[in-house]
């Protein structure tokens, strides 16, 4: 862990060697998600609720979603741009350190400039919370955490089953966007508004919904039965990244080196 | 301390002609060819040795390199190195290995050299002590002082493969590995960074595996040569066994005062003359080199002699064409 900071370290002074190009793209990742939030803004103009969910119930789900979605690309950048690091050989030089892949491609990129979409996300949070009316207790605020929490732990995955495929493949999927861009757009919005099937697909195999949708049941006081097992949902999402990292030790195992 | 039994490993290669026709048929129709990297690769070696392993391009340097450093895994074979087998017990084996890739860097780019020492320091615990004392020497042996503070990507190329190497011996490794350490160097920083290999290896007793296109670096720093081909060992031997076995002729050129007489020393045959000088080419086998130069001196008033030996580069190239490599 402590390895993983001095490697954060290294690569922030390396990241502010270049201060404009830092500035401008985190301006720049502020505004992107801004756009996204302002349409469901929009939206809500014209609708008053969504399937019986308010604004300002949505803007929490796009929130915690967001934050989680930063969060990741910030700090597991390394798997996300794996593909690159393996057409470039990089890899090889990981392997001749004493220490676990995964610890070490993790350590080898972070994106800081997503504080740009992280703040944008914090703000979209704080707007929700100030006009929500929840009376907060201690095991709200645990859900709350653990669900951003959840959010960083399945976006994580999926960038570490994608990596995965560049063992094999070499060049990334494209094909893994569907699950991390569409899966953070799909999950902005509760999941109840999707059909049956869609439901049942992110929430159990790609564990989308227990990041903010069942959570929330609970924090708005919806949730009918086991109130417990709402406010543990996350937990389940978070499992999710320990076949993706029994999958990354498999494909390590068929890494083959290119060049000289 | 390194010992390497019948390793094999194949490669898919994936075949596909030129043009955008075949391109496409191939994401459809995807043709491999298999090709043997290497076959039946053995060899030992001892602690403190110097081994060059050479070979043409594509003969499996690389791959041997990059198996018994633990970056592939091989289809079958055994190897032992301190102990640990590369591809399974990774993480113990590398502690003992320092790999320097003459065409890769392990520096982090953007941040001063330093920034990646005391990184390396962490990823693989040096003790302070030891980090110090360490850099103390690399610092003092390879004229680092006033390359730390730089950033990587401002170095020249000689400027970074010294840190480079400085990089792959911070944490004292026992064996070291070197990828063309030398490649695209210039004269200056050749020697440099072969007398620090020379000097870490008789300090320190690391034993250096060198691959290398650069003939002069193998002169210089290995006693040993494995030679590769197409996957296969073709020969493990000294230096001077190498020579022995393939240097069949030496030039001798000779300056004397003025004169026109006419020689022929059995075993050798004239290859230039004016009537000054006179170079020979001496077939070994026949006569010896110093026969020659009495010979010489009976019949002319010598002045000055030089004696030129095939130029190791030449008798590696004879050394492919016999192995027809």
């Amino acid at each position: 862990m402590k390895l993983y900071f001095k490697y954060m370290k290294v690569l922030f002074k390396s990241q502010i060697e270049y201060r404009t190009s830092f500035i401008l793209l985190s301006i720049g990742q502020f505004f992107i998600p801004f756009l996204v939030f302002v349409s469901i803004f929009l939206l809500f103009q014209r609708f008053p609720n969504l399937a019986g969910w308010s604004l300002y119930e949505v803007a929490l789900c796009y929130a915690v979603t967001h934050i989680g979605f930063s969060l990741s690309e910030c700090f597991a950048r390394g798997f996300d741009s794996f593909s690159g690091m393996i057409v470039r050989g990089e890899f090889d030089r990981l392997l001749v350190r004493p220490r676990t892949t995964f610890l070490q491609v993790l350590g080898s990129k972070f994106e800081f400039t997503r504080v740009g979409r992280l703040l944008q996300s914090l703000m979209a949070l704080v707007y929700a919370l100030l006009n929500l009316d929840i009376v907060w207790s201690y095991d709200k605020i645990i859900t709350l955490v653990l669900m951003i929490a959840s959010g960083v732990f399945i976006f994580t995955g999926i960038y570490l089953l994608s990596a995965t495929f560049c063992f094999w493949t070499i060049e990334g999927l494209e094909v893994m966007n569907i699950l991390t861009d569409g899966g953070r757009e799909m999950s902005q919005y509760p999941l109840s508004i999707y059909k049956e099937g869609i439901k049942k697909f992110f929430t159990y195999i790609i564990p989308f919904g227990t990041v903010n949708y069942l959570p929330l049941l609970h924090i708005l006081n919806r949730a009918e039965g086991n109130k417990f097992l709402y406010m543990i949902s996350p937990l389940y999402g978070m499992v999710f990244i320990i076949p993706c990292i029994f999958a990354w030790n498999y494909g390590v195992k068929h890494y083959k080196s290119t060049g000289s | 301390m390194i010992e390497v039994e019948g390793l094999y490993k194949s490669f898919k290669v994936a075949q596909r002609n030129a043009g955008v026709t075949a391109a496409i048929k191939s994401i459809f129709n995807p043709q491999y060819k298999t090709v043997q990297a290497l076959e039946d690769i053995s060899f030992t070696i001892d602690e403190g040795e110097i081994v060059g392993y050479i070979g043409p391009n594509g003969a499996g340097k690389s791959t041997t390199i990059k198996i018994i450093s633990g970056i592939l895994v091989p289809d079958s074979g055994k190897c032992s190195i301190l102990g640990n087998t590369p591809w399974k017990n990774r993480i113990n084996h590398v502690r003992n290995i320092g790999v320097v890739f003459g065409q890769r860097s392990q520096l982090w780019w953007d941040v001063p050299v330093m920034d990646s020492y005391y990184l390396l320091k962490d990823i693989y615990k040096i003790p302070e002590t030891t980090f110090k004392s360490n850099l103390d020497l690399l610092t003092a042996t390879l004229d680092l002082s006033a390359l730390l503070s730089t950033p990587v990507r401002q170095l020249s190329l000689g400027q970074r493969m010294r840190c480079e190497i400085g990089a792959s011996l911070l944490h004292d490794p026992k064996i070291l590995f070197l990828d063309e350490p030398t490649i695209g160097l210039d004269a200056v920083s050749k020697m440099a960074v072969r007398n620090f290999i020379n000097t870490i290896n008789q300090e320190k007793k690391v034993t250096v595996i060198l691959t290398t296109h650069d003939m002069s670096d193998i002169e210089a720093l290995a006693e040993r040569i494995i030679l590769i081909g197409k996957g296969k060992k073709l020969m493990d031997g000294t230096l001077t066994e190498l020579k022995n076995r393939f240097v069949t002729h030496k030039t001798v050129t000779v300056d004397f005062a003025a004169s026109t007489q006419d020689l022929s020393i059995k075993g050798t045959t004239v290859l230039s003359r004016t009537k000054e000088r006179i170079s020979l080419a001496v077939d070994l086998e026949t006569i010896k080199v110093s026969d020659v130069i009495s010979i010489l001196s009976q019949n002319f008033d010598i002045k000055d002699v030089a004696v030129n030996a095939q130029p190791v580069e030449e008798i590696i190239v004879d050394l492919y064409k016999e192995f027809q490599i």
